[in-house]
């Protein structure tokens, strides 16, 4: 009563090891810092790595992908979002780095989506032999669809995010930046005012008196 | 989300293997934070493992029980939702009440002897539709695999509604951002001008008058 249930889910443990990884974090990276992410891929897997810079400096990030012997798959430099897939030739570990190294003071927010393989198929769906109904074609359809829906919401998220952050920034250096130079202008006109008196005054200044 | 009980949480760290997961490295006693940004009511799974790095066979020992990791959950209004120190395998989940940047922060519970020494840790984080566990649900309520498909739909369709709520939310934020500094560079170059011709004919009669009393002019 108790053990059916737990072997079942070791059995869908099992399986699932097969299937789709997929994760999606996002990160800071501080300045002149290395953020690698590692994932072990088996052979003939396709895997695709998204990103997207969020926030800070130029928006702009090196990416690299390693494979298990060290031979570069990828390399871009200041990117500020791209997609790559590739297939693992071999069985192994992958790394991913995000470098912030060129960047000495902007600190920076970076999502990247890592998904490995195939999705993970509903338990009991993959297996069956008979040919699916119509009504099981559509869902599948509409699943897909849905997946697409998701993906791009994402995609239009980030896009948002980095803009409104874009936004608030701007905001707050118009604020300060109208303080300082109201500021300015007002020590200006004073200064300007104290010099010209002080030119033209025939009794030595404070200054000059001893 | 009251259909995944307790029991649907424990069978996830059996489904969820995840020593296949990600990983990163990171010192001991090093704080590392993610960033979720997700609408309300959404659920979010954070499955990890830490590995001690053993300087003997230059490897990651696969279980290391002396380390727990401190797990802190923080939601948009800098509120800690979660705050705890679990064991070096876990699985953490929250459902989130306000939308917006949930962020969770994990650090080992460093102890000296192991201090400066390197961890692995195995990461997976699941939001949403993606943290529902369908294995469990197709065997609790005795679903058939197209009732089970149409099961996953709607929860994908909640998902959609809620991201796209949330997103509605957020476009308010920026168009309010967007208005407050246009608003402000408006009334900041109105400003400006007046300043500017207030101090420019106050600076004429006052050195008009200096000049005139020294008698130069």
């Amino acid at each position: 009563m108790f053990i059916t249930p737990l072997l079942f889910t070791i059995l869908v443990a099992l399986i699932s090891g097969i299937y789709s990884k997929s994760v999606e974090l996002t990160f800071e990276l501080p300045d002149s810092a290395v953020e690698c992410f590692y994932q072990e891929i088996d052979q003939n897997t396709s895997a695709t790595l998204e990103y997207q810079v969020i926030t800070g400096g130029q928006y702009d990030v090196d990416v690299k992908i390693e494979g298990p012997n060290k031979q570069i798959l990828y390399q871009q430099q200041k990117m500020q979002y791209d997609s790559h897939k590739f297939i693992a030739q071999q069985t192994g570990v992958y790394k991913a780095c995000f470098s912030n190294e060129f960047s000495t003071f902007s600190h920076k927010l970076v999502y990247m989506e890592f998904n490995v393989g195939p999705e993970q198929p509903l338990p009991g769906i993959g297996e069956h032999a008979t040919v699916l109904t119509q009504l099981e074609t559509s869902a599948e359809e509409i699943h897909s669809a849905l997946n697409k829906i998701i993906d791009q919401q994402t995609h239009h998220r980030l896009r948002e995010a980095q803009g409104r952050k874009r936004a608030e920034d701007l905001n707050e250096r118009v604020f300060w930046w109208s303080m300082g130079e109201t500021l300015a202008i007002m020590c200006v006109a004073l200064a300007q005012v104290m010099v010209l008196k002080n030119f033209f005054s025939d009794r030595p200044s404070l200054y000059n008196m001893k | 989300m009251i259909l995944f009980n307790f029991a649907s949480l424990v069978s996830f760290l059996l489904v969820l293997d995840v020593t296949t997961a990600l990983y990163f490295h990171i010192a001991e006693g090093e704080r590392k934070c993610f960033i979720e940004e997700i609408p309300d009511d959404t659920t979010v799974i954070v499955n990890y493992k830490v590995e001690l790095y053993d300087p003997r066979s230059g490897g990651f020992m696969p279980s290391s029980p002396g380390i727990g990791m401190h797990v802190e959950v923080r939601d948009p209004n800098d509120r800690i939702v979660l705050s705890r120190v679990y064991s070096s395998e876990g699985m953490i989940s929250f459902t989130s009440a306000t939308p917006g940047e949930h962020v969770i922060c994990m650090y080992s519970n460093s102890t000296s002897w192991f201090s400066g020494s390197q961890l692995r840790v195995h990461l997976d984080i699941q939001v949403g539709e993606h943290a529902v566990d369908y294995a469990n649900v197709a065997q609790k309520d005795k679903l058939t695999e197209l009732q089970l498909r149409i099961r996953q739909l709607l929860d994908q369709v909640h998902q959609i509604t809620k991201e796209q709520s949330y997103q509605r939310h957020r476009e308010e934020r920026f168009r309010q951002t967007s208005e407050s500094t246009n608003q402000r560079v408006l009334w900041w170059s109105l400003l400006q001008t007046g300043v500017l011709i207030g101090i420019g004919y106050w600076q004429m009669r006052h050195l008009k008058s200096f000049f005139e009393a020294k008698k130069l002019v």
